[in-house]
């Protein structure tokens, strides 16, 4: 479920990234890479669970899946979290610097 | 257990060449500063790319050390890792670090190779069909 929810935020993330026009200013590559970077590690951490659980890999307790989901949407937000400080610390289109000093043009 | 230690060296290691590539890019940039723009069209510098690389592998690990910390398999308190705690989880703990987590460095660094290709076949691609510079 962790693997599943990463996936469909890496893919909506790289959809947003093509469609739109600020994809630098706003450093949605570095969002998408961070989700695709987890999918990728928890696709060979369920790969390595598969070949030791077999089939019982795809019939996980409810609680199990229950606990999973919550993990994987904490990560997903985690992610958002990281991509937003990053955005505002790198700071692309002078918010952060204009809002704090006040700058008049 | 800990397999998320393999990717994150693996993104120290590459951070501390990509900032190295970089200054040396910086340098040879700098050195061909005399010549004008001709407005042509320019490769990706190797250090980006590299940087896609550090995300992958950042971004990817941080994610992971969280899932860890959610699992209880990290703790703020020493040695950091519950399975470093007794001999008999200490060798589980690097058994899974020698395959699970090998294998995340070497697939996300595949990805980040298949990637490199695709762009540097792209720019070769773009750089073709480029019209030749006018001669003034």
């Amino acid at each position: 479920m962790t693997l599943l929810i990463t996936v469909f935020a890496a893919a909506i993330c790289t959809a947003v990234w093509y469609k739109t026009d600020s994809r630098e200013e706003m450093k949605l590559g570095t969002l998408c890479l961070i989700y695709w970077g987890a999918s990728l590690m928890w696709l060979v951490d369920a790969v390595s669970e598969f070949a030791e659980l077999k089939a019982g890999y795809f019939t996980p307790s409810p609680a199990d899946m229950l606990n999973d989901t919550f993990l994987g949407l904490s990560a997903a937000a985690l992610g958002l979290v990281i991509w937003l400080a990053v955005l505002l610390i790198k700071d692309p289109k002078n918010v952060v610097k204009n809002t704090l000093f006040k700058r008049k043009n | 257990m800990a397999c998320v230690l393999v990717p994150m060296t693996e993104a120290i290691i590459t951070t501390i060449t990509a900032r190295v590539i970089k200054s040396k890019e910086e340098k040879s940039v700098q050195d061909l500063n005399s010549t004008e723009d001709t407005g042509s069209m320019e490769k990706i510098p190797f250090s980006r790319k590299l940087k896609w690389l550090n995300n992958m592998l950042w971004g990817g690990s941080g994610l992971l050390v969280f899932e860890h910390i959610w699992h209880g398999e990290i703790v703020p308190w020493f040695p950091f890792l519950t399975a470093a705690s007794n001999a008999a989880d200490t060798a589980e703990m690097l058994n899974e670090m020698a395959t699970v987590g090998v294998g995340m460095s070497l697939l996300v660094t595949a990805v980040w190779l298949a990637m490199v290709g695709m762009t540097s076949a792209m720019e070769k691609k773009a750089l073709k069909e480029q019209p030749p510079e006018e001669t003034a």
